[in-house]
This record gives structure tokens, sequence and C-alpha cells, in this order.
């Protein structure tokens, strides 16, 4: 626990939270230009926020402590997840804590959290949400653990802080087949995670495609502002730690102020990017059928095993 | 004797005094008689486990007790680990047994079976010569049948269980007999200190290996020789099923453990790749069988199978890793191996003492005929909750920690050592992942289906909580696996240690109360920290919450119904339902079976009556493997038949061309 470490701590989950909204209302202004529209405007999600913090909190009869727990659960993995992953600095605010796999795991929790709430209210919609989430997070896991793998071998070690010091320290590995690899396994786990077209569509409410918004249907009020932001969040830590694993240039390495500003700076530009790029995308791709999403997801396990034989090769 | 010797023997003592105070208590006091003495002889275990584990050792030979070779016991640091894990689970299945064995479970004969099972669990561990050591392999085999067989008056699949269970653990012994017999024939005499001073040459002990492997993975559920576990497990009773795959099982493991490490000396690679390979599959294919299961405790037995492949996994790699000259990983396998064994232990009697509180409550264990248990049995719903985080490999749950440590073993593994370890180690890893991602969907399927929601059926409606008896067992079950998630460092240093000294490294780790640190590669988990952290979390989110969001009281609405009227429990997701993405992703794996029936009208063929779906996902091994074998079996019974006619003149016939036969061929042959 180093000072730059405890900065980042501090400043990183306030950041987080407060950004990712923003990261959300950018994202679909974009996507609301690219597609003739005049959009909402990027303040938008939090205005949405703040209606849904002034409601009457409402708890659907015969549902249990989980469906009131779930986004509180939600929210803390996120939070917990933005002291710890180096973001801003590259040293970690609880070091033993900032591990690869205990990342993914906590973010599997929070959607665990999740997918129980929906079968808790008991209806068909929460339960086919809650299947089809598990059903891609069984899927998902796998590639995500296999990608890390790769990542973890040549730096001997799951610790984030020592795989992004390790990218810092040697430029020329991100350009490396198994970082490639990785990225593109990555990248499809992290839209199927996040939510995103082409697996599902965060604006639908169409009972055959929905799969996220299926489990949250029966929350409303600080409740349901809660899981929204969370899932902003999701979306801005997913990116933040696929642009520092990859992209890790900026990253303050001490605590002088200079650096640290210099990596609050490109951190938000690098999330605000890959977010751009993520909902410009989206423009052009329909969702895919449910049972073709297993495919794709195939497909990027294969290309993280390619990932692993490469720094096995390569090594 | 030391003070190891004396609780060791004690426990033995009253394990098998409890026993005999089963058979001649009278009925109403017989499950309190067993059940204490059980649960004494269990916390006894747990001491002298603890004691051994951390380096004491005893030895006891009583040449007098059996011709030819007598008994022999020692108990040192890998047999303390499994005696230390069997006690514990024997603790609070003993307590939980209490109350759960007072309806018909209370005869003289099974009451006894309790605690000479647990016994006989204990000696396994502490034999070392092979004659010991098989005769307590039996015992324990003998006792567990009686157990499994308890309620073959009420429900006639009992039997057939027991059938199955009877055949393969007895099929099992065979091939460790064999294999040991082999060993001893290379050896001055039978104990394990000569077998280790024997060197075999390499083919015999490949030979004896296998052999000793095929009869233990049958006993700990590895695949292919799983088939008895699903069918047995669910069966017995709730308080046996979790000794049974919470205690009995790690004993397979030690086998493996024991005779391949010790008494073997470690080995080829091929050796430990087969190992390695079986606990692979084991853990997929098991987790894949649970995931679309919809029986509650088969489900469970199914997980058993999957985490013995995870721990075989690690046996294996640690295996490897000695072959290749790797001792300091060999050492973190080995002890994410046995981490991972005394875990499961914890949560899996959790998990199989809730699942018998509700089918104590319910009389079902069908998760499609469950739900809304949480406002009926509370204390179970959290118990079990508890558990399904603890199984499914999620921070703060107790199995994650152990599959920390076995990824961070593979993943040091791979630029380590030569090709075949970088060939294995990254399917090795996609298998672990496979298996953690499954046993989320399957823990939150038993859960959510089972717990939550509203009830599917009137048994489930008028489900009530348990008596405090059985709420205790399931606590202390609970309250362990809680101290394995938050502060592994507890064990951690005793398992490291004993690790090492079974692969021959130096301390692979080195754990605190908060770290776990490992020790040569870098790497560190700090469980508590974690779970800390997230707590801190919910309430800086409760705390933001107040302070922004308006201060309204919290009202109750319906649930959205679409309009068409309340929902009935018709309307829910079922556990069946809950599973067919799933299944229908793993279609060519599990090849599942659907049956359609349509009933006509008599009038005409296009009004139809009733259309009954059914959808069953049989063992696809067991019916690829076992079917044609039972097929074969049947029809060689069928053909002997028609020789053995009854006719007393044809038996005669018979043993009068054998005689003439026989002097024929000694006629020719001299």
């Amino acid at each position: 626990m180093s000072a730059v470490g405890i900065v980042g701590g501090i400043v990183q989950p306030i950041v987080v939270l407060g950004g990712s909204p923003l990261l959300v209302g950018v994202m679909r202004q974009i996507r609301a230009r690219l597609e003739g529209r005049a959009g909402a405007g990027i303040l938008q999600p939090w205005r949405d926020l703040r209606k849904l913090l002034r409601k009457e909190p409402i708890t659907p009869r015969g549902t249990s402590e989980v469906f009131r727990v779930a986004p509180l659960v939600l929210v803390a993995t996120t939070l917990v997840v933005a002291v710890v992953t180096p973001f801003l600095t590259t040293s970690s605010a609880l070091g033993p804590v900032a591990d690869l796999f205990a990342v993914v795991a906590l973010l599997a929790l929070g959607t665990v959290a999740l997918a129980l709430a929906g079968l808790d209210t008991g209806t068909a919609f929460g339960g086919m949400g809650s299947s089809r989430e598990m059903t891609i997070i069984a899927l998902v896991e796998p590639t995500l653990l296999v990608a890390i793998f790769a990542l973890s071998v040549r730096v001997g070690s799951t610790n984030l802080a020592s795989i992004i010091t390790s990218t810092v320290d040697d430029p020329a590995r991100v350009i490396s087949p198994v970082s490639l690899l990785a990225a593109v396994a990555l990248v499809v786990v992290i839209v199927a995670e996040t939510g995103r077209l082409p697996v599902d569509n965060p604006s639908t409410h169409l009972e055959l495609t929905m799969v996220h918004e299926a489990m949250i249907l029966e929350y409303a009020g600080p409740d349901l502002a809660l899981v929204e932001l969370a899932s902003a969040m999701r979306l801005s830590v997913f990116l933040g730690l696929l642009a520092n694993l990859f992209l890790p240039w900026g990253i303050a390495t001490s605590a002088a102020p200079l650096a640290i500003g210099v990596g609050l700076l490109a951190w938000i530009v690098k999330v605000t990017l890959l977010g751009s790029l993520l909902a410009a995308g989206e423009v052009f791709l329909a969702k895919l059928r449910l049972f073709r999403v297993p495919e794709l997801l195939a497909g990027s396990f294969l290309l993280a095993l390619l990932a692993v034989a490469a720094s096995f090769f390569l090594a | 004797m030391n003070l190891l010797g004396l609780t060791f023997a004690v426990a033995v003592a009253i394990g098998l005094l409890s026993a005999v105070a089963a058979t001649v208590v009278p009925a109403p006091s017989r499950s309190a008689a067993a059940g204490a003495g059980t649960a004494l002889t269990g916390s006894l275990a747990v001491v002298a486990g603890v004691l051994a584990a951390s380096g004491q050792s005893v030895s006891l030979a009583l040449p007098a007790v059996l011709p030819l070779s007598g008994v022999s016991f020692t108990l040192d640091r890998l047999g303390g680990v499994f005696v230390a894990v069997t006690g514990g689970v024997a603790v609070a299945a003993g307590i939980y047994g209490i109350s759960y064995a007072r309806r018909g479970l209370d005869s003289r004969a099974v009451q006894a079976a309790l605690p000479v099972f647990v016994t006989a669990m204990l000696l396994v561990p502490a034999a070392a010569s092979v004659g010991t050591f098989l005769l307590c392999w039996e015992l324990m085999a003998l006792a567990s049948l009686l157990l499994v067989l308890a309620e073959h008056r009420r429900r006639p699949e009992v039997a057939s269980a027991g059938r199955w269970y009877a055949v393969m653990t007895h099929l099992g012994l065979v091939t460790v007999l064999i294999g040991l017999l082999i060993a001893t024939a290379h050896a001055s005499d039978d104990t394990f200190a000569a077998l280790r001073a024997a060197h075999l040459p390499p083919a015999t002990a490949g030979t004896v290996f296998v052999l000793t492997f095929v009869g233990f993975s049958s006993k700990a559920g590895i695949l292919p020789l799983h088939a008895w576990l699903p069918r047995a497990h669910p069966e017995a009773p709730s308080h046996v099923s979790a000794l049974m795959s919470a205690a009995m099982v790690n004993l397979g493991i030690y086998g493996i453990v024991r005779v391949g490490f010790d008494l073997l000396g470690g080995g080829p690679r091929w050796w430990w790749l087969l190992v390695l390979a079986l606990g692979a599959a084991s853990a997929v294919y098991g987790i894949l069988q649970a995931a679309m299961g919809t029986d509650l405790k088969r489900l469970l037995g199914y997980s058993t199978t999957e985490n013995m492949g995870l721990v075989l996994l690690g046996v294996g790699a640690a295996g490897l890793f000695t072959s290749a000259g790797r001792r300091d990983l060999a050492g973190l396998a080995l002890a994410a191996a046995l981490l991972h064994v005394v875990g499961h232990a914890a949560f899996k009697t959790l998990l199989f003492l809730a699942a018998g509180s509700v089918l104590h409550a319910t009389g079902t264990r069908d998760l499609d005929q469950l739900g809304g248990l949480r406002g009926r049995m509370p204390a179970t719903t959290a118990l079990f909750g508890w558990g399904a985080l603890a199984a499914s490999a999620l921070p703060p749950g107790t199995a994650f920690v152990s599959e920390w440590l076995l990824l961070q073993a593979l993943i040091h593994g791979l630029p380590a050592s030569g090709a075949a370890t970088a060939i294995a180690m990254p399917p090795a890893v996609a298998a672990v992942a496979l298996t953690a991602g499954l046993a989320v969907a399957t823990f939150v399927k038993a859960f959510g289906v089972g717990f939550l929601a509203r009830p599917r059926s009137d048994a489930a409606e008028n489900a009530h909580e348990s008596p405090p008896g059985m709420l205790a067992g399931i606590g202390l079950a609970g309250l362990a696996s809680a101290v394995l998630a938050v502060m592994p460092g507890v064990v951690l240093p005793g398992l490291g240690r004993t690790a090492a000294v079974v692969t021959g490294s130096a301390d692979p780790l080195a754990a605190d109360a908060v770290t776990v640190r490992l020790a040569g590669i870098t790497g560190a988990l700090s469980p508590l920290l974690l779970t800390l952290a997230l707590l801190l979390g919910v309430i800086v989110t409760v705390g933001g919450l107040r302070v922004v969001a308006a201060r309204r009281a919290r009202r109750e609405a319906r649930l959205w119904d679409c309009g068409a009227g309340p929902m009935s429990s018709r309307m829910e997701y079922t556990a069946t339902s809950f599973a067919e993405p799933l299944q229908r992703v793993f279609d060519n794996v599990v090849q599942p079976e659907t049956d359609v029936d349509v009933t006509h009208h008599q009038e005409s063929d296009y009004l139809v009556q009733a259309v009954a779906y059914r959808r069953r996902v049989p063992d696809r091994i067991e019916r690829r493997l076992y079917a044609p074998v039972l097929a074969a079996v049947t029809q060689w019974g069928q053909a002997a038949r028609r020789l053995a006619t009854g006719s007393v003149h044809r038996y005669l016939g018979y043993g009068f061309y054998a005689v003439c036969g026989l002097l024929l061929l000694l006629a020719v042959t001299r």
C-alpha cells in the first residue's frame, strides 16, 4: 500500500461513480447523432437517476430480502473493483485484492445477486432474464479466465498492478500476438458481460430479446436508480480494465500532482474513446439470437486459447 | 503414547462404544446415543487430526490381532489432514442426526452403523499396512452400504441405488487389492514402510498405480466410475449423504496421494497426465450434469464429482510438476488440492444437511416442486444460500480461495517446464474456468428456484422450519465454511507444510490471518480484506442512498402481471426451464431425451385432448459405458440358463465330461 495507491483508491471510485452515467450519456448521444436523432444530451442519465432517487421505494409483493439487497451488492462489488483496480495509478490501494481473478469474480458476484433478484420476483420475465444471464455468464467466465491466463503467464503474476506495470515498462508487448488475441477475446467478453449489442440490447423492452432488462423489470425508484448506476459503473470499469491492460500509457507511476492529473486525463480519455467506439459500432449491429450468442462466445474462447498457445510458443 | 495417540485412541474407542450403545439402549434414545457418540468421536478426531497435521505422529502395531500380518497404524501429517476433515464432518452430521433420525431411521442396525462408519473412515488414513488398510476400507464400505439402505422399506429406488453402490465399491476394492498385492509381492512384508523401501521396476509401479487409481477414483466418484455416486448419495439419509459426500469420497483422493506420492515415490509423467485429464473431465462433466439436474440431492451428488475432479486436477498438476522437477509448484498445487478437500467438506456438509432439512419439511427433493421456502424456513434458506455461494467459487466463498490457489499453480507452471506441461496447462485452466462458470449457474438455480419466489406445490406451501438440533448441525457446517472462506490462514500453513512434506518441497505458501502469500512466486490474496471491502462497499452505498434519496416509506405493490390478473406459481420459471438455454448450448454433449405425447380425441385426429411433454437428461457416459456391459452380463446369464435346466442327469453328465476332459489334458501334456 503506497501513497500513490491510496490516492488512486480515493479518486477512482469517485470518478467512476460520477463519470459513469456521463459515459452512458455520451454513448447514447453518439448513437442518437449517428442515427439522425437529436439525442437527449449527455446529462440525461444523471437527470434520470435524480428523478428515480426522489421517488418512493417500492417492494413488489412476495419478494424477499434478496430482492432488496441485490442492488446494494451490485453497487458494492463495482465500487470495490473501482477502488482496487489500477486505473489512475500503477499501484493499487489494496494490493492483495487487486488480483485479476478476484476482480472478475467480484463482478460475477454482482451479476449473481441480480439474477437471484430476478428469480425472487417469481415472474416469468424475471426467471427468463436470470436464466439467460446465467447461461451467458457460464460461457463468458471460461473465456475471461483463459484470456487472463494468457496475459498473466508472461508476467508470472495475476496481480493487476504487476501486469500493468510490466506493460508500461515494455510497451512492445502490446503488439505481440498474445496481447492482440487476448484483446479481441476480452472485447467480445466485455460486450457480453455489460449487456451491449449484439449480445443484449440495453435500450429494448421487447420480451423476446431482453436479458438484463428482464431481470430488473420489477425494480422502481431508488432501487432502480442503484441498478442503473451500477450497470453504468460496470461498463466503465470493464472499459477501464480493457484500456489499462492493453493501452496503459499515461497512467501515473508516482504521487506527484502532475502525474496524477495526467493519469486522470488519460484514463478518462481512453474510456470515453472506447465507449464511443462501442456506441458507434452498435449502430451498425443487430442483436444476435440468444442461441447464436454461444457461437460468438465460443469463438472468443478459441481466441483466448490461441493467445495462451502463443504466449507459450513466443515466450 | 503421546497426546496424539491418546486422543485418537479415545476417539476410536468412543466410536465403537457408541455403536454398542446404539444396539443396547431402547429405541427413543437410540439416535441420541449414536449421534452424540459420533459427534464426540468427530470432535476428538479433529483434535487428533490437527495435532498430526502439525507434525506429531504416532505408530501402533498389534501383531496379535490378526494372523499372518497383524494390524498396524501410523498417523502422519497427510493422514492427519483427512482424519481432521472426517472428524469435522462427523461432528456436524452427528449433531444433525440426533433430531433427523427420529423418523423411521432408528433401527438398531442403522444407528449402530453410523459410528462404525465414522470410525472406519478415521482408521483408513491411519492404516500403515496393506492388510490393515484393506480391512478398514472394507469396513467403511460395508457400514456405508448399510446406511445407504436405511430407507429401503419406504422407497423402492433405494434398493437399486444400494445394488449399484455395492457392486461398484467392491469392484473398486478388488482393483485396489490386486494393485497393493502386486506391490507387496516386491516388498519384504506388507507394511507401508516396506513398500516405500522397495523400489519397484517401472512397469510394475505403473501397473500398481493404474490399478489402485481405478479403485480409488471409483470411491472418489471420478469419471467414468462415478455412476454409483448420483444414485447412492440422494437415496441415503441426509446426514449419511453428507458423511459420504464430504468425508468418504476424500479417502479416494487420500489413497491416490498416498500410493502415488508416498508409497511409489512420485512417478513418470504419464501417471499424472492421466490423473489430470480424468480430473478435468470429471469436473466439467459433473457440473454439467448438476446444471441440468432438478433433483436437489442428485445435483449435490454430481457437484461432488465436480469438486473431486478439481481436487484430482490439483493432485495431477502436483505430480506433473514433481516429475518435471518443479517441486515448489508441486507443493502449491497439492496445497490447493488439500484446501479444496477441506473447503469442499465444509460446504458440502452444509448443503447436504440443508437439503435434508428441506426434504424433512416438504418430503420432496424435486426443485420443480419447491420454491418459496424463504418465508417458511428462513434459517435453512440462509444457510443453504451461504453454502451455494461457497460452492460457486465466488468471493467471499470457500471454494474461491482454493480455486484461486489452484489457478496460481497452473499459471506459474506454464512457462516453467516442458512441452507436455505447457500443452496440458491451458486446457486444465479452461476446464477449471468452465467449471467455475457452470457452478455459478447451477447454484443460482438450486438456491433461486428452490428457496426464493413462490411455492410451486402444496408440500412447499406447508413447509416448516426444522428442529433446533438439525439447525445446530447445519449452522456448525456453515460456521466452518465461513471461517475457511474469510480466514483460510487458519488451516493453510498446516496444509502447506503437509503438501511440502508429501512432495518433498519447501513450504509453498505463507498465510497469516489476513493475507495468503505464495512463496517463491509472486501472488497474494486476502479474502479477509476482500470481505471487509465488500461490507464497507455495502455500508457506503446504504449511507449514500440515505443522503441523496428521498426519505419516503417503503410501500408494497403488486407484481407487474401484464394486466392479466394475479400471477400463479404455474407461471414461474422452474429448474427445468432455468436450465433449458444451457441445455440447448450443450445439446451435443448431454444429449437430452425429449418425449412429446399427444393424445387425440376419439372422434377426430384433428382434435387434441392432451399434450404431455417430458424431458430427461440421462447420464450419457452411463448409457454408453455401463448399459452395454449390463446387457452383456444379462445375455450371458440368459445363455447360462440353457445349461442349467434342472435335470440331475445333465449335471452328472457335465461332471463326467469335465473329469474325462481333465484326464485327457493331463495325459496329453504329461
